[in-house]
């Protein structure tokens, strides 16, 4: 049998994190074929088709798949289901809404947020935020998987010549309607995907001091983010967030500012590869994380911080 | 029009975890359990949607062991007119609860079923979205905003992207973010009226819903520590480092 993958999209690009979920995928059996479920992308099922792990590409074109709705995804993947022993998608805010649905109709008990496949029905998946991992076994006859893309590598994304197969769209719901979208836009790099984040807390005390943290990321070229207590009193937007109920960052360098480390953010961000904490109290837990602790008032530690980024002519970009 | 919220009663949020030596689970004797933070965002939304004229009637239902029933019972102290305990012995996959929350929407027929859309035990975030489709009722998922229109709720959404906003008929199923609303505490005064409300019980074997577990779980670790860092004494002590041992500026 094989896997199908439910690639997200835009309908003009592939989203990073379907290239992280392709590696994973890629793990459980190599036969590894791509729904796309879209309207006018041509373009997206020609750029999955070059992706060299994936082995063929189901196109589902027609105009009810202009918007996601996990409702219209569902009977579009149920159509193809019985062919494949594994469905899978990214554990991101798409595959979390859109997979349970699914599973729930093929009577599956769905395994979330996996970070490591040990063997085509074991997997390893963190629990309690990160604070335990459990290996699990599906038995299942059928598996439905999310998949934590940060856990995996991106895929290559050139050098395949899958073939793409067209195929008919199914049913459309009456009862969910696409109303809108505000997507922010930004030239800065992915907050998933970004390799420097530079996170603000609480200790900002204000939105406007957020532009602290903007200027610093300017000259790293970092992401944003945010712990919760930030998002909550409104200094910065809801995508910003990191953590248990936010967004899984791990980039090579992960710079916590006015943040003190709460459980819930500490699932969001510990496995970065190097973590800076800079916090005026020395007891805060996110220094028990940190591998290197400023304990300062990051009103000064920030300026300071920038000038001495300006003295160096070596960021990589 | 009537609610029904599902609460789940998890270990509390503030409380670090402790894996068992034996690799089976983690520690749960003598820590202190709460109500799944996201789930007291459902009960409050769907009190504030009663206060507000909208609804009559609000049931708190949870599936869990004998003492689940205190989040049941602290949802009656917030607002809840009555609740339902689904008694079960051992822990449940997600796929149960939705088959057994089914079963009690046939019975007490909600215009809108809501609930927290992820428990902080499990972190699995599949409950709502199965029992959507095992009713095939709309999902709106990750709720920061529900207005109740006539016979539809228009729900915001929040995304990887920012925000979305969706129309879904009613009758429909919406899990709910911490950012949707502010829960309240209970009253002391309504903590005490909360004990004369009533709480039906039913056994889940009674229900004939195949719960069996389809998952094994053959370990529980904690994950790697991470080695001690340091503290830096400057900011440009802080540079240095990062440039120069960690090398990833």
């Amino acid at each position: 049998m094989s896997v199908l993958l439910i690639a997200e999209h835009n309908n003009k690009e592939v989203k990073s994190f379907t290239l992280n979920a392709i590696t994973a995928a890629s793990q459980i059996d190599q036969d590894l074929h791509v729904l796309l479920i879209g309207h006018n992308a041509d373009d997206v099922a020609k750029s999955l088709s070059e992706v060299p792990l994936v082995k063929k590409v189901l196109h589902m074109d027609n105009e009810i798949y202009e918007n996601y709705i996990a409702e219209n995804y569902t009977s579009a993947i149920l159509k193809h289901a019985d062919k494949y022993s594994h469905i899978v998608c990214s554990a991101n805010t798409f595959g979390k809404n859109l997979m349970p649905r699914i599973a729930a109709l093929l009577d599956i008990s769905q395994v979330s947020d996996i970070i490591k496949v040990i063997a085509p029905d074991t997997f390893l998946r963190p629990i309690y935020a990160g604070n335990a991992f459990a290996t699990v076994k599906s038995n299942d006859d059928k598996k439905c998987i999310t998949i934590r893309p940060t856990s995996f590598e991106a895929a290559e994304t050139t050098g395949g010549s899958a073939e793409i197969e067209k195929v008919d769209a199914a049913d459309k719901t009456e009862n969910t309607k696409f109303v809108n979208r505000e997507e922010i836009k930004s030239d800065r790099p992915e907050l998933g995907t970004a390799r420097i984040v530079i996170s603000g807390g609480r200790g900002l005390q204000s939105g406007e001091n957020f532009k602290l943290i903007t200027d610093v990321a300017d000259k790293l070229n970092a992401a944003i983010g945010a712990s919760r207590a930030a998002v909550d009193a409104g200094y910065i937007t809801n995508e910003h967030q990191v953590g248990q109920t936010g967004k899984v960052v791990v980039p090579d360098l992960y710079i916590a500012v006015g943040i003190s480390g709460a459980i819930q953010h500490l699932a969001g961000m510990k496995e970065s590869k190097v973590i800076v904490a800079i916090n005026k109290d020395g007891e805060a837990p996110i220094f028990s994380v940190a591998d290197y602790g400023l304990e300062a008032d990051l009103f000064e530690a920030l300026p300071q911080f920038l000038e001495e980024l300006n003295k160096l002519n070596t960021i990589q970009k | 029009m009537k609610i029904l919220v599902a609460v789940k009663r998890v270990i509390d949020y503030n409380v670090q975890i402790r894996v068992k030596e034996d690799g089976s689970g983690v520690v749960t004797d003598n820590v202190k359990m709460s109500t799944n933070p996201p789930d007291d965002n459902a009960i409050e939304e769907a009190v504030k949607i009663k206060e507000a004229g909208k609804a009559s009637e609000i049931i708190a239902v949870t599936v869990g062991e004998e003492k689940a029933q205190e989040t049941v019972r602290k949802a009656l102290a917030v607002g809840a007119d009555r609740g339902i305990h689904i008694k079960v012995d051992s822990v449940l996959e997600p796929l149960a609860v939705s088959k057994i929350l089914k079963k009690i929407v046939e019975k007490e027929n909600p215009d809108l079923v809501f609930m927290g859309k992820q428990a902080i035990d499990d972190d699995c975030n599949q409950t709502g979205q199965m029992l959507a489709a095992h009713l095939n009722w709309p999902q709106a998922t990750f709720a920061s905003k529900i207005e109740v229109k006539e016979n539809s709720l228009e729900v915001t959404r929040e995304v990887d992207e920012g925000l979305e906003t969706i129309e879904v008929n009613t009758p429909a199923i919406v899990t709910c973010d911490l950012r949707l609303n502010e829960p309240r505490y209970a009253s002391l005064p309504n903590i005490m009226k909360a004990k004369k409300k009533p709480i039906e019980q039913i056994n889940a074997s009674d229900l004939g819903v195949d719960t069996n577990p389809r998952i094994e779980h053959i370990k529980i670790e904690e994950p790697p520590k991470r080695k001690a860092g340091i503290k830096v004494a400057s900011v440009e002590e802080l540079v240095q480092k990062l440039k120069n041992e960690a090398k990833v500026i």
